[in-house]
């Protein structure tokens, strides 16, 4: 049951060939979860390594005189700080403050910033980017990149066996260097929580490189099925359902994205509503719920406080493997954010308990060398 | 045994009948980690929502594949979902039926009826 119109990644023929069940996902045929299905691939990626195939994800080069000064009429962050070798999380803005996508930009090395954005997002973020830096900058998209995921506890001893280099790199730093024959770009970041890379290889050696990745035994596959129970967990928003064109940064709980030297120009994209935002004047902020008692709440989910009264929506949620209950993120108003807030979720007409609890869900475990 | 096209399964046992999904959904749902089964005394019109199952990524219902009462719900589902993957033709039942119509049977496949519309899938 292929349908033409999706397309497929370098490693389409890998996946069928362990057993993936395929769906469409942002315009590609994608593997939702292999032979030991999601429960199983989440409890790996935290016990062992996950590779994942997020070749579908937009990745391009911004190139221009001045492209870090440029990034930042489209970000609130601070690129112009950006040091070779970082790695920065972002998002781009509307003129209203709402989040267009978020992404991640970086210094491999010398040729402008590499920037990585989300699938469903990637046509529109480019046109977008190359439409308000007009004159200043150019887009190549790397179209004829793969892009790999080796996320987990082993994947810093897994990929130095083969790029001994990447030991040395911290989290959230990036670098392009000589491997498996050609110019890759490794990053150390990823969507899962753990400790992990994310690899940007030719489209010709892909299948290569993830047969090599898999021939260790501490790695298997992960489809997107963990990889969205990994990132719930984790507390990292998934754009179009945590954030999207109506939710600011600081609605979203991404206030750490917009930069202290930003704030205080006020020089980005909708800076007046960020700015009052900021100042107090805030109706929803994201937070993260513990179901105490029921079902999985869903994204739409009505999220009501003690009287009753609709306060807020799920954006998105589902059932943590890690702590074997049902967690869920939500937009409510600031006063009912607060750690400990009892609240409820409407579940097929059931009021269920909810406690609003921190973020991220089981603990970051990130490599910081310092 | 009979199947329905929704690929649940019912067993008949006099007038109780005993309502489940079958190996092919169980597998196609993935890892199962919440049920919702009917309340008893409920009663049921064929093709109501007779329990929900939650994989991790999604909710999906599980329709009557006959009129009648709820007479029993698997209450161990509630402490151990993932009974509905290890034996969904057997201790992962969600309800019996007391059934209102049993002409309704006559259009459920039995099992060799049921491999061949899989095969067609």
């Amino acid at each position: 049951m292929t349908d033409p119109s999706l397309k497929r990644t370098a490693l389409y023929d890998a996946h069928l060939a362990l057993g993936a069940r395929m769906v469409p996902f942002a315009g590609y045929e994608m593997p939702v979860q292999y032979k030991d299905g999601v429960l199983t691939e989440h409890r790996w990626t935290r016990d062992q390594a996950g590779l994942f195939d997020v070749s579908h994800m937009g990745q391009a080069r911004l190139r221009g005189v001045a492209p870090l000064a440029a990034f930042e009429e489209v970000t609130p962050g601070d690129f112009i700080g950006l040091k070779p070798g970082k790695l920065r999380y972002s998002l781009l803005l509307n003129h209203k403050g709402g989040i267009i996508d978020d992404l991640m930009a970086g210094r491999p090395d010398d040729d402008g910033l590499y920037l990585v954005v989300n699938a469903g997002c990637k046509d529109r973020d480019f046109k977008w980017i190359a439409n308000e830096l007009a004159g200043q900058v150019k887009i190549e998209r790397l179209e004829d990149h793969a892009l790999l995921a080796l996320q987990g506890p082993m994947a810093a001893a897994v990929l130095a066996g083969h790029i001994p280099a990447v030991a040395d790199l911290d989290f959230m730093e990036t670098t392009r260097l000589v491997a498996f024959g050609t110019d890759v770009i490794v990053s150390r970041s990823g969507y899962t929580g753990e400790d992990g890379f994310e690899i940007s290889v030719p489209n010709a050696i892909a299948a290569e490189v993830w047969d090599l990745l898999l021939g260790d035994e501490r790695v298997r596959p992960i489809g997107l099925g963990a990889r969205d129970s990994l990132r719930l967990e984790a507390g990292l928003p998934l754009y179009g359902h945590d954030a999207d064109e109506t939710i600011s940064p600081i609605e979203a709980g991404l206030t750490f994205a917009v930069s202290k030297r930003r704030r205080d120009a006020g020089d980005f994209p909708g800076y007046s509503r960020i700015k009052r935002e900021l100042d107090g004047d805030l109706s929803r902020v994201r937070v993260g719920l513990r179901v105490l008692e029921g079902a999985p709440a869903r994204e739409g989910a009505e999220i009501t406080d003690a009287s009753g009264a609709v306060v807020g929506k799920v954006t998105s949620g589902g059932f943590s493997p890690t702590l074997s209950t049902a967690i869920a993120m939500g937009l409510v108003p600031p006063a009912l954010s607060l750690v400990g807030t009892p609240l409820s979720v409407i579940v097929r007409g059931k009021s269920q308990p909810v406690q609003v609890v921190a973020m991220p869900f089981i603990p970051h475990r990130y490599f910081r060398k310092s | 045994m009979f199947f329905t096209k929704d690929h649940e399964w019912i067993k008949v046992d006099g007038d109780v009948a005993t309502v489940g999904i079958s190996a092919y959904a169980a597998e196609q749902l993935g890892d199962v980690v919440f049920v919702e089964v009917p309340d008893l005394g409920k009663v049921l019109t064929v093709g109501d929502s007779l329990a929900v199952v939650e994989s991790v990524k999604a909710a999906s219902d599980v329709y009557a594949p006959v009129s009648g009462e709820v007479v029993e719900a698997n209450g161990d589902l509630a402490a151990a979902p993932e009974t509905v993957n290890a034996d969904p033709e057997g201790a992962g039942w969600f309800a019996k039926l007391k059934i209102a119509d049993a002409s309704q049977l006559e259009g459920l496949m039995d099992l060799a009826a049921y491999d061949a519309f899989l095969a067609s899938l």
